[in-house]
């Protein structure tokens, strides 16, 4: 409807004119309207055009906006899912076990948390680690140097009866020198009484078993 | 006696109450035989102990120090038995120099000594500590059976805060002992312990406390047979051997044997000649002792086989044929004998398997004759010594926490620490009397080495 408008007011110019021209002075030069309506139609036909342009852009643009956005999110989620997995495998890597007084023995109770130290291990075949032993405060300063050694030991021969390579862990002994937990009494004794597991090398990126 | 009092009505005096105050002890003793007729030399009835009195004239911040560490030093030799005059540190005594000028002769020094009056006293040796009319002090000692000078010896002056002016005044005190008994004393000698990972050395006579700079977390220290040279290892840090100085620098203390990857050592004893340092190795195959020979830089030897049991803790003999070490072959840590070289080794401080507690720390006594252990008894470890002959071992301690003995250079002497006081403390027992007294007083104090007697 709006377009059948001016082209009504175009023809009703013509007409008048053409009256005019009969009997009258030479007529001045008018524009061709048919032109003039096709300019102006030009015109306005540009402008959506470029509003058209423009929007396009602008969509284009914020689907770009929108498709980083996703990527870089999907990025960050795979980030933070590999930091995540990462940090519950070396949280598992990291539980300790303990151990009855003046023994270095594997108690039944701890052998699921190597268990699962041997899966990670296998798991992640460029990770290397270290047993460090501890013991409470009884017994001398140096027997318990012997002794850490000894709970030091004992857990990396269960492992490596398991199947871990000898060279994919290092072991140590800190004696009575770095209590878990501070006082005498068997409560700060038994939290003593233990192995640590700290990831030597390979630790980035780590997966689950069976993942 | 008629020419002190004469000299001094006030000395006289103090005299007539020492006499009365002393007068019951010398009742009650004197129907003891050890009391009557003369006694000759230094003999002595066991658990007699000769009677000691301090003289003096003149007073001062130096002669005063003097005296006071002389004093300790006699009474912590447990040799003497330290007779006092109420009120009063010491006798006053005028006369035994004159006007500053020089001292007198051992017979004029002699002839203003009151024998009678010590003798009545219960007093066998009076000492004198004067000022010497050169500088420093004159130290005089008689011996009051004899009614003569027994040896007369000066100290020179010093600043009474230093190191130095102390180890001459403790000299001085093992001088006086072994001319009053026959035997040095052990003034001179100084323990090294651990307190926080950091190492501090102390006077036998709890005095002069100063750390000693150290390479990481210091572990067993323990001296050279000659006392200024001590080994350590460094723990957990890079867990090796190391040896400092007390002369020069002590900082650099070097690393005497290179580490072998995986493996912790620890546990370092000299050998009696100093040549060779034993210590022990804790790796992939257990805990064993190894030798290294430091005259040659050479010859690291191991020495024990363990398999599957741990050795560590090794002290030698001192004729150094033998060492004693820690050994869990019983099952439990106990206490093992061995050749230095590995041979022969065989379950020393007996024990009955499931009842004794473990047992560690051994050192041998500087004579031979014992071995000093802890052991575990009801859940608190305990210092023991058991005679080398017999083998037959007894508990020492009993109160606390005792643990880690180390002899004193007169062999009678031991050092442990105790927490009877609540926190770890040095503390030291004479075997002889029984009599202990503390050594520390700064808490969480662990690991004592005792030296050997100091030039």
């Amino acid at each position: 409807m709006r377009g059948t408008l001016p082209v009504t007011l175009g023809a009703t110019i013509v007409l008048l004119v053409a009256a005019a021209c009969g009997g009258g002075p030479a007529p001045i030069p008018q524009p061709d309207p048919d032109s003039l309506a096709a300019a102006e139609q030009m015109r306005r036909d540009s402008t959506v055009v470029v509003q058209a342009e423009r929007d396009s852009v602008q969509r284009v643009q914020a689907e770009a906006r929108e498709r980083v956005q996703r990527e870089q999110q999907a990025q960050r989620d795979s980030v933070v899912r590999i930091q995540q997995e990462t940090a519950a495998v070396a949280e598992a890597l990291s539980a300790r076990i303990h151990f009855d007084f003046d023994r270095s023995v594997i108690k039944p109770e701890w052998e699921a948390v190597l268990d699962m130290k041997i899966a990670i291990l296998q798991a992640n075949p460029m990770l290397t680690i270290s047993i460090v032993g501890h013991c409470d405060e009884r017994g001398s300063d140096e027997y318990n140097i012997a002794l850490g050694n000894r709970r030091a030991l004992g857990a990396k021969q269960y492992m490596v009866n398991r199947g871990i390579e000898a060279q994919r862990i290092s072991t140590s002994s800190m004696g009575e020198s770095q209590p878990a937990m501070m006082g005498s009494g068997e409560e700060a004794w038994s939290q003593n009484r233990r192995d640590e597991f700290v990831i030597a090398s390979g630790g980035d990126g780590l997966v689950q078993p069976g993942s | 006696m008629t020419r002190m009092f004469a000299k001094s009505p006030v000395i006289a005096a103090v005299l007539f109450c020492a006499i009365i105050w002393r007068g019951e002890d010398a009742l009650a003793q004197r129907e003891g035989p050890a009391d009557q007729g003369v006694r000759v030399g230094i003999t002595y009835a066991p658990g007699t102990l000769p009677g000691l009195l301090f003289l003096g004239s003149g007073r001062g911040v130096f002669l005063d120090s003097v005296r006071a560490i002389l004093r300790r030093d006699l009474d912590y030799s447990d040799r003497f038995e330290m007779i006092t005059i109420p009120g009063n540190e010491f006798l006053e005594i005028a006369g035994l120099v004159e006007g500053g000028s020089a001292p007198l002769s051992e017979d004029e020094a002699g002839s203003v000594a009151n024998y009678a009056l010590y003798a009545a006293l219960r007093v066998d040796f009076a000492l004198d500590v004067s000022k010497s009319p050169d500088s420093g002090a004159a130290v005089t000692l008689f011996d009051v059976r004899g009614a003569a000078v027994r040896r007369r010896l000066t100290v020179e002056n010093g600043d009474v805060e230093s190191l130095e002016f102390r180890a001459n005044v403790h000299r001085l005190s093992d001088a006086v002992v072994l001319a009053a008994t026959g035997t040095p004393g052990i003034a001179t000698s100084r323990l090294l312990f651990v307190r926080r990972g950091r190492l501090y050395r102390v006077d036998s006579d709890g005095a002069g406390v100063t750390g000693i700079a150290a390479s990481g977390n210091v572990y067993s220290p323990t001296w050279h047979p000659e006392g200024k040279d001590f080994a350590y290892a460094s723990f957990p840090g890079d867990s090796r051997v190391r040896i400092g100085s007390l002369d020069g620098e002590s900082g650099d203390a070097h690393l005497i044997i290179a580490g072998v990857d995986g493996t912790q050592d620890f546990a370092p004893a000299f050998s009696p000649n100093g040549v060779t340092i034993v210590f022990a190795r804790a790796g992939a195959e257990g805990t064993d002792i190894f030798s290294y020979n430091l005259a040659d830089s050479c010859c690291l030897q191991r020495l024990t086989v363990g398999r599957f049991s741990d050795n560590l803790s090794p002290t030698f003999s001192p004729d150094g044929r033998q060492i004693a070490f820690v050994s869990t072959r019983p099952g439990s840590p106990q206490i093992y004998v061995m050749g230095s070289d590995g041979t022969g080794a065989e379950l020393f401080a007996p024990f009955d398997f499931g009842v004794t507690g473990n047992s560690y720390a051994p050192e041998w006594s500087p004579d031979g004759l014992n071995i000093a252990f802890h052991r575990e008894i009801g859940g608190s470890p305990q210092v023991f010594v058991m005679d080398v002959s017999s083998r037959t071992v007894k508990q020492l301690s009993s109160a606390g926490r005792n643990e880690d003995p180390t002899w004193g250079p007169d062999g009678r002497h031991l050092a442990y620490v105790s927490s009877r006081t609540g926190s770890s403390q040095i503390w030291v027992i004479d075997l002889e009397t029984g009599r202990i007294r503390q050594v520390t007083r700064m808490g969480r104090v662990r690991l004592p080495s005792w030296s050997s007697r100091l030039d």
